[in-house]
């Protein structure tokens, strides 16, 4: 009965999108008040009925309804309940169920904040909402349907995939879909512009918060799924350049993009026309990313073919949004002015020099994420582009991006002083060089492209506070003058300067990781004593253990350094009961930024001896230390107070200014 | 039972899995694994899904490190292997595809992108200019304009 329930909720969830789509819509265009006014209630209305159905689907995993068949496949009685709670999300239909649930609250939360908006704005994004809500939903009732009920029930489940039976997935996809369908927001505002063909200052700065936050949590999601990835896989990679990993980074490229391009639509109302552009790309390529891992086209273009239903229909839905949004692009964006003008030592010049490197990069990954596909439909024959392709590809293309990024906040906007910049970073870029220097001296035989990885770190770092050091006045200035003027330094200037320094921070934990790990494979008995990077990793023993829905042997690691003992790392293998799948453990003891990190092979045939591997990993907590600067950059950016006042005053003033010139 | 079953398990799999490089694979010279190892992370393990040979417990990955290695042991060139190995299981396995006419525009985006983008802003510059001289505005006039504007924007950053 509950069950019925939610799966009513869901049905009334499409209907209501249906009417979120056209009653706006339909209020906007005749400029219609009572159906503009419907807007918001609509977006409520199917966000609680989404909520609802979600919370239906997520009582039947936690109850273990096994008469759902969904529940059936992915969930198992025995599972701790916090698998049972995220194992919701762990399989294709549940994971569309949270990326509706999210869409529902974003557009909620647009017509929460969004009384600030002209209502016909509004009611045009609230519109474009729902039709996203409609085409998914729709896609989930009749391709995905969670509710598909089994007679009769069976008694027990058939068990997450181990893989997945770990915290990270608690966090990871609400994190992602958070930035992912946040972008859609952009989209909407993007859209609703273009409809409207009216785009200005003020725009930028209502769209600004929405692709902010979907931006943080973008970058927390890719992040924590960097890590999870790193101890759960257990062979200590961090980033693998995967098709499905790539899909969650072109939107962020794409969306890091926006959010530099949109400060220059605030500030000076020009890049307007590609602003949008860029808004529509961020969640094509969101869609674009929902589409390459919920097809299954990734595997083969065969595979894909073989079940193509819910392939073609994503297809279908990503082919009519994004082919929809660029044939309107291209039929209004002559009608919208050109802005600001500018030189192209700027800021603006810096911050479209940003764009180009981003995009291209963007472009990039698509291309090589996409080029096996296409070879084998266009050919038949079968590529691979993995790793080394990106490596070789991406590396050079972020290199001058990163070399420019101080540079940027320190130019003044319309016309910047290149060389005054340049005077004022001479001190930052001598602080990068001597880390670098140290780096050789210190790491006799360091390789010089890592010290030049260092220097292009600390230069990120320091760089990054220059405009915060400059505006403070140091050192001329007394203590008590510099305080006060940095508390009153808008928010966005503290957010860019942590963000920068994130960027700076990720860039020396991969230098340093990539450049001073040690690795050790070998075989080892109890008892026997291992040498890693000066410490001392004796290997006790193996035993075995019962966990809830699991058996596996732990292995014991003592860790010592000069006779002291300094941790216990205990790395296992586990066999998941109701699945039979063996995985791996890692043991990881973190030190500082850095971590010894253990993972067990296959036990030696004919002896005691087990096979293990032991990395020393220096600094590579850095890699997901730098994303949380960035998110707490993008924070301090969100509470700037421009983006809370909602009259844009400067704008009007501005606007006074130039009526008075003319 | 519950023990023996776990047991039965356990057999069951370390039959089918080794988990990449083994100490019995690798070589005594350390230049010649390191060059082993390079090489590794380049070929694709054809069974899994965007792994290379250097990260897989595959069978069919553990068999391609060997030859890599008895490749390298009979003297090849990192170059020769590589063309040993696509030779025999075809360009699938290289992670990194070739420079070749079908793989151009692969190889080509981020120079194509960075020169079409490149040429886009310079038009832009280009047409700008071009409108700035039609606002009529002398270069004292704009000067003075900014400076009300900046006056205007006050203390907003």
């Amino acid at each position: 009965m509950i069950v019925e329930l939610g799966h009513y909720a869901l049905v009334l969830a499409l209907a209501l999108s249906v009417l979120q789509t056209v009653v706006p819509f339909v209020g906007a265009r005749t400029g219609d008040t009572r159906q503009m006014a419907m807007a918001p209630n609509l977006a409520f209305a199917v966000f609680a009925a989404i909520a609802l159905s979600f919370g239906v689907l997520t009582w039947g995993y936690v109850a273990s309804d096994f008469s759902i068949l969904n529940v059936w496949e992915n969930s198992n009685s025995q599972q701790p309940l916090l698998f049972k709670f995220t194992g919701v999300w762990g399989n294709h239909e549940g994971s569309m169920m949270l990326w509706i649930l999210i869409l529902s609250l974003f557009g909620a939360l647009v017509a929460f904040f969004g009384s600030n908006l002209p209502p016909s704005l509004r009611a045009m994004v609230i519109s474009v909402q729902g039709l996203i809500a409609t085409a998914f939903t729709g896609f989930i009732l009749f391709t995905s349907n969670p509710f598909t009920r089994l007679s009769p029930a069976p008694l027990e489940g058939q068990d997450l995939n181990p893989i997945l039976q770990d915290v990270g997935l608690a966090i990871h996809p609400p994190l992602l879909y958070l930035g992912y369908v946040g972008f859609s927001v952009c989209f909407a505002f993007a859209i609703a512009a273009l409809v409207e063909g009216r785009i200005d200052a003020a725009w930028a700065r209502w769209v600004r918060p929405w692709t902010l936050t979907a931006w943080i949590f973008l970058t927390a999601g890719i992040a924590m799924g960097s890590y999870w990835a790193y101890y759960e896989l257990g062979w200590g990679g961090w980033w693998f350049w995967d098709p499905v990993e790539n899909a969650s980074f072109m939107p962020w490229l794409a969306g890091t993009a926006l959010l530099h391009s949109a400060l220059v639509m605030e500030k000076r109302e020009a890049l307007k026309v590609w602003t949008i552009l860029l808004a529509i790309l961020a969640f094509s390529l969101s869609l674009l990313g929902t589409f390459l891992v919920r097809s299954g086209v990734l595997t083969s273009v065969h595979a894909f073919a073989s079940d193509p239903t819910r392939g073609v229909v994503i297809l279908a839905i990503l082919v009519f949004f994004i082919g929809g949004a660029l044939i309107l692009f291209a039929l209004r964006s002559s009608t919208l002015s050109n802005g600001g003008l500018f030189h192209p030592i700027s800021r603006e010049g810096a911050l479209l020099l940003n764009n180009l490197i981003l995009t291209t990069a963007a472009a990039t990954v698509f291309v090589g994420t996409l080029y096996p596909l296409a070879i084998e439909a266009l050919t038949g024959e079968k590529i691979s582009v993995g790793a080394p392709y990106f490596d070789a590809t991406f590396a050079p293309l972020m290199i001058p991006l990163l070399l420019a990024v101080p540079f940027g906040p320190l130019l003044a906007w319309k016309r910047g002083d290149l060389f005054g910049a340049a005077q004022r970073l001479y001190v930052f870029a001598g602080i990068a060089i001597l880390a670098g220097l140290v780096t050789l001296y210190l790491a006799t035989g360091a390789p010089v492209l890592a010290a030049i990885g260092v220097t292009i770190g600390f230069w990120l770092i320091v760089g990054a506070f220059a405009e915060v050091w400059q505006k403070s006045g140091l050192p001329k200035a007394g203590v008590r003058t510099a305080m006060a003027r940095l508390s009153g330094l808008p928010r966005s200037v503290w957010g860019t300067a942590f963000a920068h320094a994130g960027l700076g921070v990720i860039t020396l934990g991969i230098v340093s990781v990539s450049a001073f790990q040690e690795e050790h494979v070998l075989r080892m008995a109890p008892g026997d004593t291992t040498d890693l990077s000066g410490f001392s990793v004796l290997f006790e023993g193996m035993e075995p253990r019962q966990g809830p829905n699991y058996t596996e042997n732990v292995a014991t690691f003592q860790v010592s350094r000069d006779g002291k003992q300094i941790a216990t790392i205990n790395p296992a293998k586990r066999i998941y009961t109701a699945r039979r799948m063996p995985t791996t453990e890692a043991g990881i003891h973190t030190r500082g930024f850095s971590q010894i990190y253990i993972a067990l092979g296959d036990p030696v045939e004919g002896s005691n001896q087990i096979v293990v591997r032991l990395w020393w990993k220096p600094d590579v907590t850095l890699i997901w230390f730098g994303p949380i600067l960035m998110v707490i950059g993008g924070l301090f950016s969100l509470s700037d107070r421009r983006l809370r006042i909602g009259a844009p005053v400067p704008s009007a003033r501005r606007r006074q200014v130039l009526a008075a010139a003319e | 039972m519950r023990r023996f079953l776990a047991a039965c398990a356990l057999l069951l799999v370390t039959a089918t899995a080794a988990y990449a490089v083994n100490p019995d694979e690798m070589l005594d010279d350390p230049a010649l694994e390191a060059r082993a190892r390079t090489i590794s992370e380049k070929l694709r393990c054809l069974v899994c899904q965007n792994q290379s040979i250097d990260a897989s417990d595959a069978d069919l990955a553990h068999d391609l490190r060997v030859i890599v290695r008895e490749r390298l042991t009979a003297g090849d060139t990192d170059e020769q292997v590589l063309d040993y190995v696509v030779a025999r299981y075809g360009e699938f396995v290289l992670l990194e595809p070739r420079f070749s006419a079908r793989n151009m525009l692969l190889w080509g985006t981020p120079l194509l992108g960075l020169l079409l983008g490149g040429a886009a802003i310079i038009v832009l510059f280009r047409n700008r200019a071009g409108a700035a001289a039609a606002t009529g505005l002398s270069r004292e006039e704009e000067e003075r304009l900014s400076k009300i504007l900046a006056d205007g924007e006050g203390s907003d950053h």
